[in-house]
């Protein structure tokens, strides 16, 4: 069923609406299932999450007698920044993650903005995809305010991203869309994954999975899944270490996303095209993996190149991991093969 | 008068990014007045640079008075001006939201450092800027609360109004609650337009600041007192909003006293003509900003009122 949850009226014969997809079980409503809302598409340019909504529909549609929830998907919270290639609401330049909780009292964009959360709010899950920006490319990861650390982190391990990040609260993120959330009671997971204006199929195949999981942790789906990979988890603001471009000029890299390096590797350079000269080169500060690298290749002094987490986080985790991971073969003997794919990320 | 660079940034194929500064007296520093942030601020500059030309002059006849630093930065951002984009070139971000900045950071947040850095000493702060939806204003002072801002001090200026801005989350990454925090008496500026000159709300900018540090014992300047300031606080401010979107059609303007039930402005539709809405004044009061675009979205604040005393 697909409902237009806020609709407004604009200047010259188009009315802009925000639609989303219910998915109920087959056999009808009892007022007692739980509801997952897989939300995407806040920020105009970030795509990611367009993959994500047409395959977690196709594959509830395959396997219908499965659900035993309530599904709702939102694949396009700001249509007219898709249509134009904006991360922002056009024409009134803001930043739509910026403006929740909103207002109904207020003006459109703000309109917007009360009405989604109405509709989403009462959700007992929700997923809000991002793919980072056109600049960075970013491993599947889901991002948790410190104050909902101890609510949070058990559901998004359950999703199959790679990494956890659990970063320092601000004001100026009160009013995100999640925040908004996550102070009224619906929790409610942000997640990170690719570039902007492009869809990475391979990231999209790995959250749905995830999504699977989580829905039939939830008694949404009784269908068979697979076991989710154990994310590294950061919680310390000195685990991560940010390379900012010293030069202005064009970044050409010289490693692969989410690399594991050793302080000294050459990450990749900064080049002048016109002189023909390296003006920088980039080499890893510390020992550590590189889970976010820049994509596009023009940078200005300060620019974000990448982020490293260090090895000592990644080594803590697999170490944590491997112990889980022995515990849980004893106690499972079924499925083995299955789990031991899950936890190599070979779907 | 000294002109200096005040920060700078290589790029790739284009001259520098260079904040300029023009420092005017010797001694403590005094005040520091920014004009545009934003690409679109060309009234902003426009004031800056009067500033400093009346500033070369008074300098030169001596009226600067003795231990007073003055610092005039008609730009933080060149570049968007010189482009006719908003915000930041390569990323769209706000420099006025990137606020005290991070030297280590990203580019924007790396200006906003470099010109924080050479600007939150300064006692008083002066800031011309502007409002996020397009329109025009009555001449106004504008601080936020921040439990730091000094009502009465900016009653020097001489304005007609003093908006009392209460704080939202995103507030607190801008120049002016920076400056507050960093204990400087922080003033944003609103003359009554943006991206055109308006040469009558520029001079009485002009006049107030220097009618300020006149007062302020900085400067030795004398013209008249300008206005008694009406202290307003932001949320008692009447919006009036739109039900419809359309052809925008104002009748009243800035400055207007209109009465209860008098039509304010019509919604037109696009294409077919007739009036779809009109917007009346819900009390008796006088216009403050008034829209100036020819459409309008539905629920948008096209004027906003202060009710007149009873
Ligand atoms: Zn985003």
């Amino acid at each position: 069923m697909i409902k237009t949850i806020a609709s407004v009226s604009l200047p010259v014969d188009e009315v802009l609406e925000i639609k989303k997809h219910r998915i109920i079980p087959a056999g009808g409503v009892t007022g007692k299932e739980k509801r997952i809302s897989v939300v995407t598409g806040i920020h105009g340019d970030e795509l990611e999450g367009q993959y994500v909504c047409y395959e977690m529909i196709r594959r509830i549609n395959e396997q219908k007698d499965n659900l035993t929830g309530i599904v709702d998907i939102y694949p396009a919270m700001n249509p007219l920044g898709i249509d134009s290639i904006t991360r922002g609401i056009p024409a009134f330049d803001l930043d739509m993650n910026r403006l929740f909780p909103g207002n109904k009292d207020g003006d459109m964009t703000e309109y917007m903005a009360a009405y989604i959360i109405k509709d989403v709010l009462g959700s007992d899950a929700v997923i809000d995809i991002h793919a980072s920006n056109i600049y960075l490319t970013e491993i599947p990861q889901i991002r948790i305010n410190e104050l909902h650390r101890d609510w949070l982190v058990p559901i998004a391990k359950k999703t199959n991203v790679d990494f956890i990040w659990v970063h320092g609260a601000s004001t100026v993120l009160e009013s995100t869309f999640a925040y908004s959330l996550n102070s009224r009671n619906t929790p409610t997971l942000v997640v990170e994954m690719g570039v902007g204006m492009r869809i990475t199929k391979k990231y999209g195949d790995q959250l749905v999975e995830g999504l699977f999981n989580l829905m039939r942790e939830m008694g949404i789906w009784k269908g068979k899944t697979k076991e989710p990979r154990k994310p590294i988890i950061s919680e310390n603001p000195d685990d991560v270490t940010y390379l900012n471009a010293a030069k202005s000029g064009v970044f050409v890299p010289n490693v692969k996303h989410w690399e594991r390096l050793k302080k000294g590797d050459h990450i990749g350079s900064i080049i002048d095209p016109l002189k023909g000269v390296v003006l920088d080169k980039i080499v890893s500060p510390v020992d550590g993996i590189l889970f976010t690298i820049r994509d596009y290749p023009i940078v200005s002094e300060g620019s974000l190149v990448g982020r490293l987490l260090r090895e000592e986080v990644v080594r803590a985790s697999e170490i944590v991991n491997e112990q889980i991971s022995k515990n849980d073969r004893e106690q499972v003997n079924e499925n083995t093969r299955d789990y031991m794919d899950g936890q190599k990320g070979e779907f | 008068m000294r002109k200096k660079v005040i920060y700078e940034i290589k790029s790739l194929y284009r001259d520098n990014f260079r904040v300029t500064g023009y420092e005017f007296g010797e001694g403590e520093e005094s005040v520091c007045i920014v004009g545009n942030t934003r690409g679109n601020e060309i009234q902003q500059i426009y004031v800056c640079s009067q500033i400093v030309n009346r500033f070369k002059r008074l300098e030169e006849e001596g009226k600067i008075r003795e231990g007073h630093k003055i610092l005039v930065i008609p730009s933080i951002n060149p570049y968007s001006v010189n482009i006719q984009k908003r915000f930041w070139p390569t990323d769209n971000t706000d420099i006025n939201r990137m606020f005290p900045g991070y030297h280590l950071g990203e580019t924007t947040q790396r200006i906003a450092a470099g010109v924080f850095e050479n600007i939150k000493n300064y006692k008083y702060g002066m800031q011309f800027t502007s409002f996020y939806m397009p329109g025009k204003f009555t001449p106004h002072v504008r601080m936020m609360k921040t439990g730091f801002e000094d009502v009465e001090l900016a009653k020097k200026f001489g304005m007609p109004y003093i908006i009392l801005r209460n704080t939202r989350p995103y507030d607190t990454t801008t120049l002016n609650y920076n400056w507050q925090i960093w204990e400087t008496n922080a003033f944003s500026i609103y003359t009554t337009a943006t991206n055109v000159i308006d040469k009558a709300s520029a001079n009485m900018a002009i006049r107030s600041v220097l009618t300020f540090l006149n007062k302020e014992d900085i400067v030795d300047y004398h013209s008249h007192d300008g206005y008694i300031s009406e202290v307003v606080d932001d949320r008692d401010m009447i919006s009036v909003r739109t039900k419809k979107a359309g052809i925008f059609e104002g009748i009243v303007n800035v400055g207007d006293e209109v009465i209860k039930g008098q039509p304010l402005a019509n919604i037109i539709a696009p294409y077919e003509g007739h009036i779809v809405e009109t917007l009346e004044a819900p009390e008796d009061s006088i216009v403050f900003f008034a829209h100036d675009e020819p459409i309008t979205y539905a629920n948008t604040a096209v004027y906003k009122l202060i009710q007149r005393e009873k």
